[in-house]
């Protein structure tokens, strides 16, 4: 069955991608779309059924050389059970919303075909992602995640005419190659350390790996510590973190149900997937933990403060999942995996809705996406508007505080903070106070959001907002599960994740392993009241504030904007990030290529040959003539002269022996 | 049956009845003589597929020997081991798609057929010659036919190309010809296989005032190094490539990327490992930066390149780093991923160039700056690219990731700091070979003069579909590669290791007494 789930996108893919031709546009879209409701109908009955057993299925031999054996296999365990429901549920209702989004496009001509690439790229996607986290050892986990790379790539790129969208596909790729760069590294260290790359046997061995010391470019480090910081630059890059987040914002050239599915639900999530996945090494790194903590807590907070002032609406969201992906790090980094887990659950929904609601906004408005030329459209998009309340409700984490009713935000969401209150150390309690703050942040931009696009008066374009429409059935059928999803997810599974200690231990079984002493996720249900209610606190305090800005007094922004112009400048231009890698990174290697062509190849090295050559080639040039114009009779006659001396020498030396 | 003479000199055959009977070079002349070559090189690769089931990969030793006295007391010696075999079979699966892919020429056809076929003689020789004087032979004849290739089908520059070409390569083989004859002095014969398990002495030994530290064994290697170094080619002595490439019909192009640059590497493996083993370990450390320097060189330099095959080129170069860093690791997966990079490249870059070859004989021009939005019209041709690009970068599911993926496990146990630095290949390649897919491919499609042009055609498409498959089963399946060069590899490795052990056995009891 599990074959099934994982193979069938891919066959979907394959035929949307080369059958259309044969069998129509219509019948490829619909084809991937029903290969992919399959695979979300077995993986719902996977997932219920799961008895907690870790199993693995061998289906081909990979790379074998050594004591190195890759095989292809599936391993099936508590967490990849729940990853495979939330790919295969929000890639399914995604193929389901996309049929209505990219119906029309006037990003292509008449009569040019791209749906069905579409549907194909979605779908190979969702198979680079399956493939991901039934992994059973990290070189197939890799293979997982390059490949939903490349449909990053892909679908990032999809408009190939937009030179935006071309370069914004370039930037994902590379950038997310840094971070494949520690993601090797810390396979060859892993495979240098235990012999293996397989999960079976690095699960066992964390604590011998942290009873190695490993020479590192000139420093001598813990070995555990080593693997567990190089795995974690792979999963900066994939998940957006802070240092490696550039790519996220501009991937929101793709179309809009990309976002969705990628950019928010399943692949950035597949860095944290990641940690927990290899919880049994992270356990052994104190150092390696205390780092995912800072970068996990300085992200939410840094992505959180960019959202606040950027006008287009796809971005703020970007911005918010990136903030979200932060969230999670820190309750991975405080060792509660399973509350990491918990937020990537519930943030896959709304999360995935949010963004499907602002492509229905989008979709109606002509494919319009400043905030600043919405407004009003409540009226015109009244079920829209109603799923994004309950998406903004769920992110900005609305619920009766002290109590474990809420929508599905509010519980995960409440459940990092705490832990990261519970956990010991300065940086777990640095990252609490920046979560908080972050969260009145969240509650704040995401307000806004809601207020310029749905309250107010229409600004922009009068003729687009008279067009404006509700989007068809296809596209808020999707929109109301997620709904559904958005506020019950969190209460119904919320003892699983995070309930007694010993039934959320139970739950998850073998698949997450918590080292002796870590006693996180039992203290966080412990902590003082005012820490339960301090993210409460601050979401109301956030939408306060949005109100008074974006209700009250509209003006209020805009000369809040001139007076405190650098601070408004500095988060408009998100840090000054992209101009500060191309000033370090970008040019300067360009122009080092350059340099080292033009005068390392060109100067130094030919000019020292030719040098050399113009001093022996008149010497042969005389010595043979002037055998026509090629060099060649020079070379066989050297290597004619070779030979001879060669043959004389053994003949001669066959003589005297 | 002389299944290895077969494979080697069958195109030879063809090549002299092409000469002898062809006559004319009207348009029927010109097809027979292609028919003829495709038809030769493709009777090749089906032979050298029963020479693949003769095979037993277990057995580590040379197989399908043969042996006849030759001329002047010298001995025609052939035969494959796991290490060898895989090269044969690249050169013949890739010579019939080579002459495919010259269909359109019309400049001599007929001598431009026989430089071909001759060629695949000489490169097969190379990799089945157990004979250090039939090696020799092979290894520096089929330059021959390569400047012929390049020097009267090539582009503007060629003559500077060949020159090049030439004063790199001799003093390479000037060198190399000397170390035969010593090592001949020294053994007594030129059987490999009798070299093979010869020790040549590796004691320090003082050459004019000079101590040479593993004395003959050093000098030996350092002599065949500059050779095979040359041919990698290896950074620094690496220039000649990229003009090379530049000057050279596509079809010439693909023949020196794909099997040409393999030779280097395999000497490497023939004799300057197994040979030579403490020079081997001694000098390890020199080739594993010299690679790692190649690789961030190479990759530097290829991002900055306006013309397509020279980005190819050097990226190339930067993937012969990974060859040479792996074998001089000199462990199991090192030197088994420096084989199947090889077998990979052969397929990859070969098919880079033959995709550089599809819209030059279309616009006559190499430079990226003339393209542009390509996808619009070419939709086949951008799926290609993009395949080939993604395996030149290295994506998993493609061959490009396991040859990669070897050679730098088996660096890293052997040097961290080189396995680092050679790692940061994978980001620059995904920066120099995406960028040029974007401004080859991608956009919008503004230039007038590529309004018409058109996708791929058949032919074309037949070209590309086996090299297609086979960057795709390797890269899932790489177990039909590995299964076959594992077992030789291994001995490769253990007798290395052996030998090691009894010089550093050498060194204690020196110091002992």
């Amino acid at each position: 069955m599990t074959q099934i789930i994982l193979f069938a996108p891919l066959v979907g893919a394959i035929l949307a991608g080369f059958g259309w031709r044969l069998m129509g546009e219509k019948a490829a879209i619909w084809t991937a779309t029903g290969l992919l409701f399959l695979a979300a109908f077995l993986s719902w009955i996977v997932f219920l059924g799961f008895d907690g057993e870790t199993r693995s299925i061998p289906i081909l031999r990979w790379i074998e050389s050594g004591s190195l054996a890759v095989d292809w296999a599936i391993r099936l365990d508590r967490r990849t059970a729940v990853m495979l429901i939330v790919i295969t549920t929000v890639s399914a209702l995604v193929h389901l919303y996309s049929v209505g989004y990219m119906d029309h496009d006037e990003n292509w001509r008449e009569g040019e075909a791209y749906k069905a690439r579409f549907f194909a790229y979605l779908s190979l996607f969702t198979f680079a992602m399956l493939m991901l986290v039934t992994a059973d050892n990290l070189l197939q986990l890799f293979f997982g995640w390059e490949g939903v790379g490349l449909a990053s790539y892909l679908l990032i790129g999809f408009y190939w005419r937009k030179p935006s969208a071309n370069a914004a596909a370039v930037k994902a790729f590379v950038v997310n190659r840094v971070g494949d760069f520690g993601f090797l590294l810390g396979i060859f260290a892993i495979f240098l350390m235990v012999d293996s790359v397989s999960f079976d046997v690095i699960f066992a061995s964390g604590a011998a790996m942290a009873a190695q010391q490993v020479g590192f470019l000139g420093l001598t480090v813990n070995g555990a510590e080593l693997v567990a910081f190089l795995l974690f630059v792979g999963a900066m890059g994939k998940s957006a973190q802070l240092f490696l987040h550039t790519w996220l914002p501009d991937a929101m050239e793709g179309p809009t149900p990309v976002s969705a599915l990628i950019h928010a639900a399943t692949m950035v999530t597949a860095g944290v997937f990641l940690v927990a996945r290899m919880s049994p090494v992270f356990e052994f790194t104190p150092g390696a933990m205390t780092f995912v903590t800072v970068i996990g807590a300085l992200t939410a907070i840094f992505a959180a403060s960019v959202g606040l002032v950027q006008n287009d609406i796809k971005r703020v969201i970007a911005y918010s999942t990136c903030s979200q992906l932060g969230y999670m790090f820190v309750a991975a980094g405080v060792g509660v995996y399973q509350v990491a887990m918990f937020h990537l659950f519930t943030h896959a929904f709304f999360k995935a809705m949010l963004f499907l609601g602002a492509g229905s906004v989008i979709h109606a408005m002509h494919h319009e996406q400043d905030l600043r030329r919405y407004g009003g459209l409540r009226h015109k998009l009244p079920w829209t508007f109603w799923a994004m309340l309950v998406g903004t409700l769920a992110i900005t984490g609305v619920g009766i505080p002290l109590t474990h009713i809420g929508l599905s935000g509010f519980l995960s969401k409440d459940a990092v903070i705490e832990s990261a209150f519970a956990a010991p150390g300065e940086a777990a309690r640095m990252a609490f106070w920046l979560l908080v703050a972050a969260a009145a942040m969240t509650s704040f931009y995401s307000w806004r959001l809601m207020f310029m696009t749905f309250w107010g008066k229409p600004r922009g374009d009068r003729h687009t907002h008279e067009h404006a429409h509700e989007s068809p059935v296809v596209m808020l059928v999707p929109l109301a599960v997620l709904a559904v999803g958005s506020v019950l997810a969190g209460m119904v599974w919320y003892n699983d994740f995070f309930g007694e200690t010993a039934q959320a231990m139970a739950f998850f079984g073998p698949a997450i392993f918590v080292g002796e002493g870590n006693t996180v996720l039992n203290d966080a249900h412990y902590v003082p009241d005012w820490v339960k209610a301090a993210p409460f606190v601050a979401m109301l305090s956030g939408l306060a504030l949005a109100w008074l800005f974006y209700i009250r007094r509209p003006d209020l922004p805009r000369s809040l904007a001139r007076t405190h112009h650098g601070l408004y400048a500095f988060l408009l231009n998100k840090w000054y990030f992209d101009e500060l890698y191309g000033l370090i990174f970008v040019r300067p290697a360009r122009a080092l290529g350059g340099f080292l062509w033009r005068r390392g190849d060109g100067s130094v090295i030919d000019g020292a040959i030719n040098g050399l050559a113009m001093g022996i080639v008149p010497f042969f040039t005389r010595l043979a003539g002037r055998a026509q114009s090629g060099y060649l009779f020079h070379y066989a006659f050297a290597i004619v002269l070779g030979l001879v001396v060669l043959i004389t020498w053994a003949t001669i030396t066959a003589g005297v022996n | 049956m002389p299944l290895l003479s077969i494979v080697t000199f069958l195109p030879l055959v063809a090549a002299v009845i092409m000469a002898a009977l062809l006559r004319g070079d009207d348009e029927a002349a010109q097809r027979n003589a292609k028919w003829l070559a495709l038809l030769a090189t493709g009777a090749t690769f089906l032979v050298s597929l029963f020479m693949l089931t003769e095979f037993d990969p277990s057995d580590t030793g040379f197989q399908m020997v043969e042996e006849r006295a030759w001329l002047l007391g010298l001995s025609y010696k052939v035969g494959v081991d796991g290490i060898s075999i895989l090269f044969v079979l690249l050169t013949t699966f890739l010579m019939p798609l080579t002459i495919a892919a010259c269909w359109n020429v019309t400049h001599r056809v007929k001598e431009y057929m026989i430089a071909f076929l001759v060629l695949e003689t000489l490169m097969i020789g190379v990799f089945v010659a157990l004979d250090l004087v039939l090696f020799y032979l092979f290894f520096e004849a089929g330059l021959i036919p390569m400047f012929l290739i390049i020097g009267i089908w090539g582009g503007k520059e060629r003559i500077y190309a060949a020159f090049k070409f030439f004063l790199y390569t001799l003093l390479g083989s000037v060198l190399m010809l000397v170390a035969m004859i010593a090592m001949y002095v020294d053994a007594g014969t030129t059987d490999i296989p009798s070299l093979l398990r010869h020790q040549f002495d590796s004691g320090p030994m003082s050459l004019i005032g000079w101590q040479v530290v593993g004395g003959l064994q050093t000098l030996l290697w350092l002599a065949f190094f500059a050779s095979f170094a040359v041919k990698m080619p290896m950074w620094p002595v690496h220039t000649w490539l990229p003009d090379a490439h530049v000057q050279a019909p596509t079809a010439g192009s693909v023949v020196l990327a794909a099997i040409l640059l393999k030779m280097g590497g395999y000497g490497f493996l023939r004799f300057s490992l197994p040979m030579f083993p403490v020079a081997s370990d001694l000098l390890a450390p020199m080739v594993l930066w010299l690679s790692a320097i190649a690789i961030v060189y190479a990759s530097l330099v290829a991002l900055a390149q306006q013309d397509m095959k020279k980005l190819i080129a050097y990226s190339s170069v930067a993937h012969m780093g990974y060859v040479t860093m792996g074998i001089f690791a000199a462990n199991q997966q090192g030197i088994a991923g420096a084989i199947f990079q090889m077998i990979s490249h052969g397929f990859v870059s070969g098919a880079l160039f033959l995709i550089v070859g599809v819209v030059y004989d279309r616009m006559h021009t190499r430079d990226i700056a003339a393209y542009g939005g390509l996808v619009n019209r070419m939709p086949a041709y951008a799926l290609i690219f993009l395949l080939f690009t993604m395996a030149n970068v290295g994506l998993p599911g493609t061959s490009g990731f396991v040859g990669e993926f070897l050679t730098l496990v088996g660096v890293f146990k052997v040097n961290i700091t080189v396995a680092v630095i050679a790692t940061t290949g994978v980001i620059l390649s995904a920066a120099y070979a995406l960028w040029l897919y974007r401004k080859v491919m991608l956009g919008d499609l503004i230039r007038e003069s590529l309004k018409s042009i058109s996708d791929m055609t058949l032919r074309e498409r037949a070209i590309f579909a086996p090299l297609v498959a086979m960057t795709l089963i390797l890269g899932v399946y790489p177990a039909l590669v590995l299964d076959l060069i594992s077992p030789s590899v291994g001995a490769l490795v253990a007798g290395h290791e052996r030998a090691l052990a009894e010089y550093s056995g050498r060194l204690v009891d020196i110091a002992g007494n």
